[in-house]
């Protein structure tokens, strides 16, 4: 897919390296394979809404970043109930498809590849319900 | 990513552009918003640079770097966590 993951927590990177070497390399063969960001007072937090001042972290928020630098999609979790990574990737290939077909073919609700996208135009207004129904998604 | 000399001088990661943080500055909820009303899917993500861990190393991520790439950006509250 061609996807760079950037983790960010308030922690330093001290931390991370202890974090990855004592706990998450037991989850995960050669531990963490992606950057673990050191967030300290929550700057780059802030800058997408995500720091939560009162209590000093980052909270949960995904982003996803096109190759232009725009933000595409963002989920934003409170910290008690985790993402699920099947939805990021989804969501990944749904934009990666538009952006392939310069946005000829636009993603219905529960696209997944293998299922019917849609070709927006003159032709399409009013006429969704013809070639797509809520069983498709 | 070859290792780069990350001391103790950037404890913190910043927003590329953003003005030198006068004390105190950052906790000002005026300034909070003014960031959040600025995040919004279609525009351009804020451009930051970070100190980072990756892969035993200690490196520096500058977000525009990686153009011409898809990113996922995850945030989350804190090492050692539970969920």
């Amino acid at each position: 897919m061609g996807v760079e993951v950037l983790a960010a927590s308030v922690d330093s990177q001290f931390v991370h390296k202890m974090w990855d070497e004592n706990e998450l390399m037991k989850m995960v063969d050669g531990g963490v394979p992606f950057p673990m960001l050191a967030d300290a007072a929550g700057h780059v937090g802030s800058a997408y809404g995500v720091y939560d001042d009162e209590a000093g972290v980052d909270i949960r928020g995904r982003f996803i970043i096109d190759p232009d630098g725009m933000i595409q999609a963002m989920e934003v979790l409170t910290p008690t109930v985790g993402r699920k990574v099947d939805e990021t990737l989804r969501q990944i290939r749904a934009f990666q498809r538009v952006r392939e077909t310069g946005g000829a073919e636009v993603m219905p609700a529960g696209w997944e590849p293998g299922k019917k996208v849609l070709k927006p135009g003159p032709a399409l207004v009013g006429r969704v319900w013809e070639v797509w129904k809520p069983s498709d998604a | 990513m070859a290792e780069k000399a990350i001391g103790c001088a950037r404890p913190t990661g910043s927003v590329v552009g953003a003005p030198p943080a006068e004390k105190g500055e950052s906790a000002s909820p005026g300034k909070e918003e003014t960031h959040v009303s600025g995040i919004l899917v279609g525009r351009k993500a804020p451009d930051f640079i970070a100190p980072a861990y990756h892969k035993g190393d200690f490196t520096q991520v500058k977000l525009s770097d990686y153009l011409g790439k898809w990113v996922v950006l995850c945030f989350y509250p804190g090492d050692f966590t539970f969920v």
